[in-house]
């Protein structure tokens, strides 16, 4: 009895949380395009209701009204299941990442090894969708981004090493309390190597700007998914917005202290301690969300030669650089 | 602060979680396949190829470096599981554990170093 009652319990909690997660999701879409909009020197979108705000909600009636299409000669179990694979595997990460001290639907001591190892089976997804579709673009597309994500998410592995040597733990809420035993109250200090490896491979690993190779629309048409329409295009698109807020909130929880205010600030502004955590937490994946926003707007696309030459010969050796100082420092402290 | 029943409190809400994002992937697909049309042609049908009839087959033989890649990616995966856990235990075992790991980083900078000589990760024109 007491187990049911926790599995309702559990249940209403993940369905209030993935509630807020796709409100965010449909407003990132939102806010994307009104922010590169207003880079441009345009507007954005403006028609459907106030200043464009209902324009999501419109996209999501009009994405699920849409037929699908189903190629011939396609392979078609793969086919059908390959944006199931990509989406479950982008929300599943969220049973792990806590939003606040308290405030999460799991908290399990290998946070960081789940979220990784979750976040990696969204390849599969990529790879399904390039291979069964039977066109060219969605193979080229598929096979590149399969070089790629494996390519960067051993430097995104590595640069969360020197996080967990300064944390001593995979648990996720451990990892912000340990921050507040330091006076600069994130990691993103001592870290900032680490830090900058993480960003770079958070935007391949996600498939953004400047390393939006595996979709890129002047070569490859759409990449993976061209021949994907309808419900099953959106449930792509869902996956990699929910992909980014992952990231972001990794980002958040690793390197900028999570929910939390860093001491030496609370000491110059003490009233900065009665805002809710939630509120810090959010302000902080909002600023990596407006990243990913604003180098869109910014950068223009690498070569895939230069992507891979970035991964495998900046990225890792640097990551691995950072493993070997922060070790150091850390034995001598 | 370790719950009593680990597999429980911890575990169990994870593959709740699980359950329910696939449950959300099939309850979408299903609500749409009850509104949207079908109403498909050959044409329709047919890959896209900016229009042009495609030719050839579509699995056809690629580049031998994505395998390589892929083996080199097997390497340092295993690398960075390596690496997750000495990062847990580094405090507590101390030098010999900074020096275990400066020796492994260094054997394995030495097939980093043979694989930039050989130009693996090199993709431009040869």
């Amino acid at each position: 009895m007491e187990t049911f009652y926790f599995i309702l319990i559990t249940t209403i909690k993940t369905a209030i949380y993935f509630g807020i997660l796709m409100l965010h999701v449909a407003y990132a879409t939102y806010a994307e395009r009104k922010i590169i909009g207003h880079i441009q020197l345009r507007l954005g979108p403006m028609v459907v209701g106030p200043h464009g705000l209902l324009q999501p909600i419109a996209d999501v009636i009009k994405l699920i009204f849409k037929e699908d299409i189903i190629p011939s000669n396609v392979d078609r179990k793969i086919f059908t299941i390959a944006p199931l694979i990509s989406l479950t595997a982008a929300l599943s990460t969220f049973a792990v990442i806590p939003v606040s001290q308290n405030w999460f639907i799991s908290d399990i001591n290998v946070g960081i090894l789940y979220v990784l190892g979750i976040a990696g089976i969204g390849t599969y997804g990529i790879i399904f969708a390039g291979w069964s579709s039977n066109s060219k673009y969605a193979f080229l597309g598929g096979l590149r981004s399969a070089a790629q994500m494996i390519s960067y998410e051993v430097a995104l592995a590595m640069s969360l090493v020197g996080v967990i040597l300064m944390a001593e733990s995979f648990n996720l809420t451990e990892i912000v309390n340990k921050q507040l035993e330091y006076s600069y109250g994130m990691f993103l200090f001592p870290q900032f190597l680490g830090y900058f490896v993480f960003i770079v491979a958070m935007l391949a690993e996600t498939n953004r700007v400047p390393f939006d190779l595996p979709e890129a629309e002047t070569e490859l048409v759409a990449g993976y998914f061209v021949e994907y329409s309808g419900i099953r295009f959106s449930l792509f698109y869902l996956a990699e917005y929910l992909a980014m807020f992952c990231m972001s909130a990794l980002a958040t929880i690793c390197f900028w202290g999570g929910w939390t205010v860093p001491p030496f600030l609370l000491k110059i502004f003490p009233f900065l301690g009665m805002i809710p955590g939630v509120v810090w937490f959010l302000l902080k994946v909002y600023f990596h969300m407006f990243l990913f926003f604003w180098l869109r707007g910014t950068l223009p696309r690498y070569r895939y030669d230069q992507l891979m030459a970035i991964g495998w010969k900046v990225l890792i050796p640097l990551a691995l650089l950072n493993i070997v100082l922060t070790s150091l420092i850390k034995y001598y402290s | 602060m370790e719950p009593e029943n680990l597999l429980r409190d911890r575990y169990l809400p994870v593959l709740i979680v699980i359950i329910i994002s696939i449950f959300i992937g099939l309850a979408m697909f299903l609500i749409s396949k009850f509104l949207r049309p079908k109403r498909p042609y050959t044409l329709k049908l047919t890959p896209y190829e900016c229009g042009i009839p495609s030719t050839g087959d579509t699995w056809e033989r690629f580049n031998v470096k994505f395998y390589i890649v892929a083996i080199a990616f097997v390497i340092f995966d295993v690398e960075t599981v390596f690496l997750y856990p000495w990062a847990i235990v580094y405090k507590k075992i101390g030098f010999y554990a900074l020096l275990e790991m400066y020796l492994f980083i260094f054997i394995l900078l030495i097939g980093y170093i043979y694989a930039l000589g050989k130009d693996i990760f090199n993709w431009g024109r040869d």
